[in-house]
């Protein structure tokens, strides 16, 4: 019997579970996915919003400044890439500019700190490839870039290397109370638990359904990005919005921590919870819109296109996040869109306040260790190199030449409290194939190491989710005669 | 500090040949830096014939190919390191590798040799609608499953573009068994070589759908399906022409990148055309004693010219460590080659009249196809000489000798070469 169930592993279930396992509880995690961080986790603008875009006195406004406030501390604790790189929301005209001052009335009341409003002149100065049709912009240096999914994983992972149990490929398909406790069928598995908390992103209001009454349908939001090669990732050094309007929140451009520049997104309504695809359309308008911003993004150097679908929910704009009021012990984290990355460890410590009030005993442990994710040996010190050299000379193979990622950085992560199953969990945990080659020469060296650390033969490896396999067998000649070469 | 005359990066065909061929010309420290496990880069996946038929007279497989130039180069004192991978080249030529068992480490060269040859365009670069399941994947990478690590990539396949590597491929994922359901290019041209649309789509009735695009990949895991269209004038698709197909995995033949993120971080000036670095006639790069050949430079189509190319860049190498070539740098007169109409890019890109012996080679592309033509050369307005040519195309790298005598008449210093059409 757990204590708590979080149902989904995404930044907020890993945050959820991360900030639980710190007390004397026993968490289960249940994930319908092969690894964790795969839903919208891994795809979204990979920022930290200052806070001065929901509406003040929202559980949203509070939560964003809150968790932006919290997360530098956080990732330098679980060595995650973050770099708070400021945002400027850009004006073309008057009008864009009374949208400025009302974000930065806004921020002042939802406690956003630094937040002022720009010059065109003093605009161009820290950003001078900006278009010159700007008339001025709002200035957060508190707004961040950071690797989302960096964060979701070394938050699973502490919560795992911390007692947590993680159970993956496991869809959840019935809830059932049994009085005192619930029953959860998620895949082979059958978890009794005393609490839950949803945070099933995009599926969350089929888990809510399935115990309490129905209030809110999650109708999921896609948004399309572009990311270029690192060529471009120094094109502007804040994270840059347009004055919301007509067209939303709007195409922001924003290096990447990974030294990348993404562009993006659009907003459209997305054919289902799961609909990443990309469209012409969605990519163009990304395209012209960020253009506006400024002239210079070189579109031709794109490396990746993706999407992302938000969990927006249908009657309110606000996070959803409270214990059911038909329910007993059951705390739904839902319809959290954007800024719910940012809000996300604020997120956690207010799920386990809510779990508190409704008779959760929480204690904190004598002990906690952090999970703090492995140094890349491109990012090691010299002597920090010459040490991990070695203890394995792994680290001096470079397998994945556009990012420098080394044989001895994949073992590395292959030895982690929640290993990985795929390549692009690899990528995940190490950027090997984040590049520009996009893994055409590392993929199949990925593959090989895999196959060979796991154990597992290389045709069941898959590229990212179960049932994205790789290889259709072997070939006529098979691989005894290459094994003769 | 280990001193070395010269330090050729890669040991595909290119640094193997410019090895030997710096060797050949008096070079003896010789240090040949391999990334991979073994010498011949891309070669060794490209298990089919017709290479050497320029160079050795014979058809030889890749790995025959570049078995001959390793046997060469074993001949020689030249110093092979594998499983190493260059990390820096400072413009001073200091050379930064690493390997698991030296670590990481630094040696002076007295002339570098740039042979890290290219990759290969994907889907993020093309950009194509639709969802990313597995089974979407570079030709090349397909051919290293298949020929290398023998496994097979798919069941029905749809290719998308039409370089040498997707029409090859065609040819080789039939003969494993697998449906190779067409082959679609967005140009109106095929990207590949002749014999290649004959011998490997023809010959095995894949159909070649010219000014054609993948407008949709459909499939949430796995791919499941493709859409294609008919791309008009400008490329962008004609509605109502959609076809489906019913795919598993989808082959990407959309183009290769000259691979320069050394270069560029050494300062090498590198030409937007080739996405290569801008050479002189010696192949000699914007730093001087550092020079670059083989797909490094620009894609090539046939290896014969690789090795050419490269042993070229050797022999230069090698001369410029002697220091023969050295003190009249920027000094010299240079000739400026200039692209005119329909013609892509030139290789080299500047042309010093006082290093040549007899002729030099320039090799180009030219942007469309061509039945009956000339490639004139011009400068200053004044037509310097002609050269008849029958077909010419995209696909096929032309090359044309200028002899010495003509590059004393470069007015201005700049030498023009245009392609045109010729009624018959």
């Amino acid at each position: 019997m757990y204590d708590v169930t979080v149902i989904g592993c995404g930044v907020i279930g890993a945050g959820i579970a991360y900030e639980l396992s710190h007390y004397a509880l026993s968490v289960a995690v249940v994930e319908k996915e092969n690894d964790v961080a795969c839903g919208t986790t891994k795809a979204n603008s990979a920022i930290v919003h200052a806070g001065y875009d929901p509406e003040p006195g929202t559980k949203m406004a509070r939560l964003n400044v809150e968790g932006s406030n919290m997360m530098e501390g956080l990732c330098k604790k679980l060595n995650v890439f973050y770099k708070k790189a400021g945002s400027l929301v850009i004006a073309f005209d008057n009008s864009d500019m009374d949208i400025l001052k009302e974000l930065l009335e806004r921020g002042k009341q939802n406690g956003v700190k630094d937040l002022r409003i720009l010059t065109k002149k003093q605009t161009l100065e820290i950003e001078p490839g900006l278009s010159h049709e700007i008339v001025g912009s709002l200035y957060a240096p508190t707004a961040a870039i950071i690797d989302p999914w960096g964060l979701c994983i070394a938050m699973a992972q502490s919560a795992v290397l911390n007692g947590a149990k993680l159970f993956l490929n496991s869809t959840v398909g019935e809830i059932t109370d049994e009085g005192g406790f619930y029953r959860i069928k998620a895949g082979n598995n059958v978890i009794e638990t005393k609490y839950i908390v949803n945070a099933a992103g995009t599926f969350a209001d089929k888990i809510n359904n399935m115990v309490a009454k129905p209030f809110f349908r999650i109708l999921p939001v896609k948004g399309e990005y572009y990311i270029l090669d690192k060529s471009e990732g120094s094109l502007v050094s804040h994270t840059i919005f347009q004055a919301p309007g007509k067209f939303g929140k709007g195409v922001l451009i924003s290096p990447t921590v990974h030294g990348n520049l993404i562009v993006g997104p659009t907003a459209d309504a997305a054919e289902g919870p799961e609909d990443t695809s990309v469209t012409a359309q969605g990519l163009e308008k990304v395209m012209k819109t960020a253009l506006r911003s400024d002239t210079h993004v070189n579109f031709r150097e794109s490396i990746r296109n993706f999407a992302g679908v938000r969990a927006t929910a249908d009657t309110r704009s606000d996070f959803i996040i409270d214990a059911s009021p038909d329910a007993p012990r059951f705390v739904n984290a839902a319809a959290i869109k954007s800024p719910g990355l940012s809000s996300s460890p604020a997120i956690a410590k207010e799920v386990r306040s809510i779990l508190e009030s409704i008779g959760l005993v929480c204690e904190e442990k004598d002990f906690f260790t952090d999970y703090r994710r492995e140094t890349l040996f491109k990012l090691m010190t010299a002597e920090e190199k010459e040490k991990a050299l070695k203890s394995n000379p792994l680290y001096g193979r470079v397998i994945c030449r556009c990012e420098t990622i080394t044989e001895g950085d994949i073992r590395s992560v292959l030895n982690g409290p929640i290993p990985p199953v795929s390549i692009d969990g690899v990528k995940r945990r190490c950027n090997a194939g984040m590049g520009r080659c996009q893994g055409g020469f590392c993929g199949p060296r990925v593959h090989e190491i895999l196959s060979r650390e796991r154990k597992v033969p290389m045709e069941e490896i898959v590229q990212d989710r179960a049932d994205s396999y790789l290889l259709t067998g072997e070939t006529k000649m098979g691989r005894m005669e290459n094994e003769k070469l | 500090m280990k001193n070395y005359d010269v330090v050729v990066i890669g040991a595909g065909p290119a640094g193997l040949a410019a090895a030997c061929e710096a060797y050949q010309n008096g070079a003896r420290k010789i240090l040949v830096v391999e990334r991979d496990k073994e010498p011949g880069g891309i070669l060794n996946q490209c298990i089919h014939n017709g290479f050497g038929l320029h160079y050795f007279k014979e058809e030889l497989t890749g790995p025959e190919y570049a078995g001959r130039f390793e046997d060469m180069l074993k001949k020689t004192d030249a110093e092979l390191m594998l499983d190493t991978m260059v990390l820096q080249i400072s413009n001073d030529r200091q050379v930064t590798m690493m390997n698991p068992r030296q670590g990481c480490f630094t040696v002076q060269a007295g002339a570098v040799v740039l042979a890290m040859g290219c990759r290969e365009r994907t889907r993020g670069a093309i950009g194509i609608p639709g969802t990313r399941p597995s089974g979407i994947l570079t030709a090349g990478a397909a051919q290293r499953y298949i020929n290398v690590e023998g496994y097979m990539v798919g069941k029905r396949v749809l290719i998308l573009g039409s370089g040498d590597i997707g029409l090859i491929m065609a040819r080789r994922l039939t003969l494993e068994g697998a449906k190779v359901l067409a082959c679609v290019e967005l140009m109106p041209y095929c990207n590949g070589l002749n014999r290649n649309i004959v011998q490997c789509l023809n010959d095995y009735n894949i159909p070649l759908y010219l000014s054609h695009t993948i407008t949709e990949i459909k499939g949430k895991r796995r791919v499941e399906g493709a859409t294609v269209s008919e791309v008009d004038k400008n490329r962008k698709p004609i509605p109502g022409t959609e076809k489906y197909f019913d795919c598993d995995t989808i082959l990407l033949s959309v183009g290769l990148i000259p691979e320069n993120e050394l270069s560029r971080n050494a300062g090498i000036k590198i030409d937007p055309r080739t996405k290569g670095p801008v050479v002189y006639e010696n192949m000699e790069t914007s730093i001087p004693g550092v020079f670059a050949s083989g797909n490094v430079l620009h894609v090539h189509d046939l290896v014969d010219f690789v090795t050419a190319e490269s042993q070229h860049a050797g022999a230069a190498a090698a001369e410029y460590c002697k220091q023969k070539t050295e003190g009249k740098a920027g000094s010299e007169p240079c000739i400026k080659m200039v692209c005119g109409s329909d013609i892509g890019y030139t290789v080299p890109q500047y042309i010093r009249p006082e290093r040549i012996d007899k002729s030099v080679d320039v090799f180009f592309r030219v942007r469309r196809n061509f039945s009956t033509s000339s490639l004139d050369v011009t400068s200053g307005g004044q037509k310097l000489i002609s050269y008849p040519r029958g077909h010419m195309a995209p696909g096929e790298m032309e090359h044309i000798t200028l002899p010495k005598q003509l590059l004393n008449k470069a007015a201005g210093g700049e030498i023009t070469i245009s392609a045109k059409e010729v009624q018959k």
